[in-house]
């Protein structure tokens, strides 16, 4: 143990070593609370977990197991930086359904899409340079953009998406305040927490306006094919080919487990891009893309699309009509696709407050406040519907109301202004983002 | 002989019990015991009841863990345990009962007042606020009647934060102790032993950047700790003395640790007991093992030791 001069311990030698961004890394007792949301016990609506139940085991087994038998030599060798090429190839074709068209030399293959957000926000970000981004937004980006000392603005969104008029005016506000807009991050399927869609008729018009403020498009696409009825809306780097930078995910419409994601970027950015991903990680899972690969050349993968669409959707269903029953007195978005509910409380609860008498109740969701750069959000709170059954969400949701109704009667007894709005930013763990 | 860590479970301290189990595994390994970790679940009773030479440490925080349940589930199936008995514990759990219990010894401790929830809202919370106001003097300590890693805690200076403090600490549970706080140096004295054989550590001295909340215990950084505590000879016999006192008026067994805080007349006014003190990298129990000279796996083979003869 090292001492200080002072003959004490803070238990950590390199305390005085950290860069300064570290300083700001933190457990809280908010992110220890969900070490009890992984229990059986508690229903958890906090995860943005697929639902990997849906998926044909044992016939992906078989896949794997020919791969490394038949391939093994090349899946668990080293390779390229920038992706294995017949990947980058199918991955052309799956954009293809969202209407981008694509040259496999532009995708950039990456250990999930969370870590093509690092490395955008790695190439593009100086400390202080500011991202817009939608209120809410994903937490895992919040946690980058964090990381790399920006500063995050958030822009209004409604039922129909990010609001052009919100976004021109707070574009202005910022340049005109002397502050450098790098980019715009936004996902626009089936928005993770907010559950909205970025409508058609808005879509040309965000492009417009990053176009004349001259700010980049970080798309990040995740959901844009898990709509339960409608054929996916065109992507917006279908639109905008140099203004965009497209993030694409197998996490949802296959499996998270083989950490697979890919960046669709203009030329001159997809040579950084390549250069810091090998930096990083040398390059991404030979494995994993290969398995991937297989699974997309011999499995119907549009056919499983549709079935883990049948299977969210009655999922929401389940989450909607719990909500109607026991919590009436909150108000919801209804997601026509994609994991999540974005819930309202009644006025005065606060959901963060609410975390340890929910963790008490056997529940778990995710407060607000972790989807806002600033720590404010309170009033709201993520439902994850992906993962439980249809009869878990019930009775996940009964528990809620329950802590809801319990919460309640604290602000009869102390009134309303009884809880403080947090400053402490919370960083959720992965497995509830 | 065999040992099973018991960590984990439902309460809000889980992430901190795991942590512990896994720590206190590791150093048995290193002392060539063969020791498990294993979660509170519906696998367990079947198991203990199947153990053969092995002997139980409960090592889960907050509720079940501390309130007596796990133990007296040990004392039905007859495994032998570390730590202390159900009875003992269950009333070492409950802050307010605890603090009657080692007062009537002649151990010091802030004065205090325990409310429920339910008063509040029976007889109105102002007029309930404005009396605690009346009765004690700011600061005061707001804290769940049963609870530990500071969970729900909050230090109160302004009248105006009060309300609020009650409501975080409603959050954790539905009795709040509502305790006067005291300036002075925060010392953490962990006992090890029973009864008369007891014998009570070195003090880890607390100095803590703002309040020793649960960021400030588990990640390391904001605390300085001085272990064993800066204090003089008189010092550090009355934190010792109050310690030892209370860990055998309360009838704890094997290990405790007692937090008190030392106040400007060099009296040592208890806090807290932890009869599952935290053992991860911060915990304050493996520093004060260590400023004693003792080797960590070395006391903790003993406690199972001790605790399987038993």
């Amino acid at each position: 143990m090292t001492h200080s001069d002072t003959g004490g311990t803070r238990l950590d030698p390199w305390l005085g070593s950290y860069a300064a961004r570290a300083h700001n890394m933190r457990s809280s007792e908010i992110r220890a609370l969900f070490a009890v949301a992984s229990r059986p016990e508690v229903v958890s609506l906090a995860g943005g977990m697929p639902f990997i139940g849906g998926l044909p085991l044992e016939e992906i087994g078989e896949m794997m197991r020919r791969l490394v038998v038949e391939q093994g030599e090349v899946a668990l060798q080293y390779g390229s930086g920038q992706g294995y090429e017949p990947l980058r190839e199918q991955i052309t074709q799956v954009m293809a359904l969202e209407g981008i068209h694509a040259h496999p030399d532009d995708v950039v293959v990456t250990t999930g899409s969370q870590q093509a957000l690092d490395l955008v926000t790695k190439i593009f970000i100086d400390p202080g340079d500011v991202i817009l981004a939608e209120a809410p937004s994903y937490v895992g980006a919040l946690g980058v953009f964090r990381a790399h000392e920006a500063d995050v603005v958030h822009v209004a969104m409604d039922e129909d998406g990010l609001v052009p008029e919100a976004l021109e005016s707070t574009l202005t506000e910022v340049v005109t305040s002397g502050r450098r807009v790098k980019f715009l991050y936004t996902v626009p399927n089936f928005h993770n927490p907010g559950g909205v869609t970025l409508s058609l008729e808005r879509r040309p018009r965000i492009l417009e306006i990053c176009r004349r403020f001259g700010v980049l498009v970080l798309e990040d696409n995740p959901y844009g094919l898990l709509g339960f009825d409608a054929e996916p809306l065109p992507a917006l780097r279908s639109m905008d080919e140099e203004g965009v930078i497209y993030l694409g995910s197998f996490s949802k419409t296959f499996a998270p487990g083989f950490r697979v994601g890919w960046a669709l970027a203009p030329h001159a950015v997809r040579e950084k891009l390549v250069l810091a991903s090998e930096a990083a990680v040398l390059c991404p899972s030979n494995a994993s893309q290969m398995a991937i690969s297989s699974y997309l050349e011999h499995h119907d993968w549009q056919g499983q699309i549709k079935k883990f669409r049948e299977q969210y959707r009655e999922r929401r269903d389940a989450m909607i009509s719990a909500l109607e029953e026991f919590m009436p007195e909150a108000s919801w978005n209804v997601p026509d696709g994609g994991f999540y509910v974005w819930v309202t409380l009644p006025d005065g609860l606060d959901a963060k407050s609410m975390l340890p008498r929910a963790v008490t109740a056997r529940v778990a969701y995710v407060p607000g406040t972790a989807f806002y750069f600033d720590g404010s959000g309170a009033s709201h709170m993520r439902l994850s519907y992906c993962y439980p059954t249809p009869e878990r969400i019930k009775e996940g949701v009964r528990r809620l109301a329950g802590v809801m109704d319990a919460e309640m009667e604290t602000i009869r007894i102390f009134g309303s202004g009884a809880h403080e709005p947090s400053s402490t930013v919370e960083f959720p763990s992965p497995d509830v983002t | 002989m065999k040992v099973m860590i018991l960590a984990g479970g439902l309460s809000h301290e889980r992430d901190v019990s795991i942590r512990s189990g896994r720590r206190v595994r590791e150093e048995l390994e290193d002392r060539g015991i063969k020791a498990k970790v294993h979660d509170v679940d519906t696998a367990l009773l079947p198991i203990l009841r199947s153990l053969e030479d092995t002997v139980v440490w409960p090592l889960l925080h907050g509720v079940s863990g501390e309130d007596g349940s796990i133990q007296a589930l040990l004392e039905l199936v007859d495994v032998p345990f570390v730590g202390t008995g159900s009875r003992e514990a269950r009333v070492a759990w409950v802050k307010p009962v605890a603090k009657a219990v080692f007062a009537r010894a002649g151990v010091s401790t802030p004065d205090y007042v325990t409310l429920p929830q339910s008063l509040f809202r029976e007889v109105g919370a102002k007029h309930v606020l404005s009396a605690i106001l009346s009765k004690f003097t700011l600061p005061l300590m707001i804290k769940p009647a049963r609870g530990g890693s500071a969970l729900g805690v909050s230090l109160v200076t302004e009248k105006a934060s009060l309300s609020q403090a009650m409501v975080h600490c409603f959050a954790y549970g539905d009795m709040a102790l509502i305790e006067q706080a005291i300036p002075g140096t925060e010392v953490a004295v962990s006992v090890i032993g029973h009864g008369d054989k007891a014998s009570a550590l070195p003090g880890v001295e607390i100095v803590c950047d703002g309040p020793y909340d649960y960021d400030a215990r588990y990640n390391p950084g904001r605390v300085e700790y001085f272990a064993p505590a800066r204090l003089d000879a008189d010092q550090a016999s009355a934190v010792a003395t109050a310690a030892l006192a209370v860990h055998r008026t309360m009838g704890l067994r094997d290990l405790s640790r007692i937090d008190m805080i030392l106040d400007s007349e060099g009296v040592a006014q208890v806090i807290d007991i932890n009869i599952a003190p935290g053992m991860t990298e911060t915990s304050l129990f493996p520093q004060a093992v260590e400023a004693s000279g003792h080797e960590l796996g070395e006391l903790y083979a003993q406690l199972v030791e001790g605790a399987f003869r038993r």
